[in-house]
């Protein structure tokens, strides 16, 4: 959609080694519930995070400790309060806190992937243009969009019958599908998922396990929640423990 | 690349009340700029203050224009401004009747604007209204039909390939699907979405639905009398909404 050029950060970036895709350090949020009589709720506290290409780090912890927030935070959906997360976007550092809105929107659109455990639908528009609609906005010519999605569709054995369909009647784990293939079809070199096999059957969690190792092959730098403690274990090098707060 | 357009301080009073204070922002090409706000919260104030329908009392507003000039919109000669909002802008009204001319045909409305700039070859502009029709999904047996025959959801749509038919690159919507009903909304958001896209334009969208932002605008401005009290990308302000107002609006929202 756009080219942007990046206004330059505050703060000299950090020094990582060439390695790092991103660095997330001391965030803080706090969440004020202003229709709740000013309620403050503190979920992180100085939390950091390093990950390198190549790698796919879990975060674990109960419900509620603020696995959810540090990915919501990562991708720039929550507004951290304090700390920077850097990231390398073609080939320099940015630090997502500080970026403007458009800049944002670029890093999203050429670095930073997400797999949300739901995938928001838009009427009358089919699973093919839903997931191909990532590449379309990056200038992929529409056939090779299609063709990347198809191969994604098909090796995730979401039936043909349903490709042309908006997916506002699919199953939970069909919609789940749609958004994997959303999010793998763009070779993002940051992706976070989400509980991304929450919804699936065994055959297609193998598929999506296979499909993380080929990004991590590729030299992608992930970040997952996974509840599946199997999925877990095979894909994951190493883990980012949150204690329940009280 | 540049913002196409650049609002700094704008500033309208109505008697001592101010409409719109100090608000600034810029919009950049292929972008929908949401804004949010109950009834008198500015936002219908700031769109008409943009679109050169109420003069602003303070404020800088620079349009990048397609030859690549920077225009200071308050200080352009009227007659350029009023060129520009007939070619690179364009107005959607909410009521559709307030931007169609309801005594000429469906036809004659779309191909009024060309005829605006100078086109005079009947079946050029026949054919652009045909191919306008077909873009916002009407029929094109009806372009000899009077558009008061059309239902209200038709009636938009038609207001829409009034003001594409120039190639816009800058569409200020007030409450575009504000009095349709909720099917025809669906419909009405998705078509609006695609063009957004495939003519890479630029949209300033006032409304107060929730959904329909979430669905159409990139950036979202939340005000609140006269003022941003919050701003940011869409996900952003919507799931982690900052100031007390912003809460109350998004809590008070019904999901299906």
């Amino acid at each position: 959609m756009m080219i942007t050029q990046f206004t330059p950060s505050t703060a000299p970036p950090p020094h990582l080694s060439t390695e790092v895709r991103l660095h997330a350090e001391a965030l803080g949020k706090t969440f004020t519930l202003h229709t709740q009589g000013g309620v403050r709720l503190p979920v992180l506290d100085g939390v950091s995070l390093t990950v390198k290409a190549g790698e796919c780090v879990a975060l674990t912890g109960a419900s509620g400790s603020g696995k959810s927030t540090l990915m919501r935070s990562l991708y720039g959906n929550y507004r951290v309060d304090s700390g920077s997360i850097w990231v390398r976007h073609e080939g320099t550092w940015v630090d997502l806190p500080q970026l403007q809105p458009h800049e944002l929107i670029a890093v999203r659109q050429k670095t930073i992937g997400y797999v949300s455990q739901f995938l928001r639908v838009i009427p009358r528009v089919p699973a093919l243009e839903v997931a191909a609609e990532p590449l379309l906005e990056l200038g992929v010519a529409p056939e090779t969009a299609l063709d990347t999605v198809r191969q994604l569709f098909e090796r995730l054995n979401l039936p043909k019958r349903l490709w042309h369909l908006s997916p506002t009647t699919f199953s939970g784990g069909e919609k789940q599908r749609v958004n994997i293939a959303r999010a793998f079809a763009v070779g993002y070199p940051v992706l976070l998922l989400d509980e991304p096999t929450s919804a699936l059957d065994a055959t297609n969690r193998q598929v999506v396990m296979q499909l993380i190792e080929e990004r991590k092959a590729a030299g992608c730098a992930l970040v997952g929640i996974f509840h599946d403690e199997d999925v877990r274990k095979q894909v994951c090098s190493r883990e980012l423990m949150f204690e329940r707060q009280n | 690349m540049p913002p196409l357009l650049t609002v700094t301080h704008l500033t309208k009073h109505y008697g001592p009340i101010r409409a719109c204070d100090r608000i600034s922002f810029s919009l950049y090409p292929g972008q929908v700029l949401g804004i949010i706000g109950e009834s008198g919260s500015g936002k219908s104030t700031l769109l008409s203050c943009l679109a050169g329908h109420l003069p602003p009392d303070e404020g800088e507003v620079i349009y990048h224009s397609r030859e690549g000039n920077l225009l200071d919109l308050r200080t352009i000669p009227e007659a350029k401004c009023r060129t520009l909002m007939r070619t690179e802008w364009g107005f959607v009204h909410q009521n559709p009747r307030d931007g169609l001319r309801l005594s000429v045909s469906a036809g004659a409305n779309i191909g009024e604007r060309l005829m605006n700039v100078g086109a005079r070859h009947y079946g050029q502009i026949r054919g652009e209204a045909q191919h306008w029709l077909e873009q916002v999904e009407i029929d094109c047996d009806r372009i000899d039909d009077f558009p008061k025959t059309f239902s209200g959801g038709m009636q938009q749509r038609l207001q829409l390939a009034r003001v594409l038919v120039t190639q816009p690159r800058l569409v200020l919507m007030d409450e575009p699907t504000g009095g349709l009903d909720v099917s025809v909304q669906a419909r009405l958001l998705d078509l609006m979405r695609s063009l957004v896209r495939n003519l890479n334009l630029s949209v300033i969208l006032v409304t107060h639905d929730i959904g329909v932002v979430r669905l159409l605008a990139h950036r979202l401005m939340v005000m609140q009398h006269g003022q941003v009290v919050e701003q940011g990308l869409t996900d952003q302000v919507l799931d982690d909404p900052q100031h007390p107002y912003t809460q109350q609006l998004v809590n008070a929202t019904l999901v299906p």
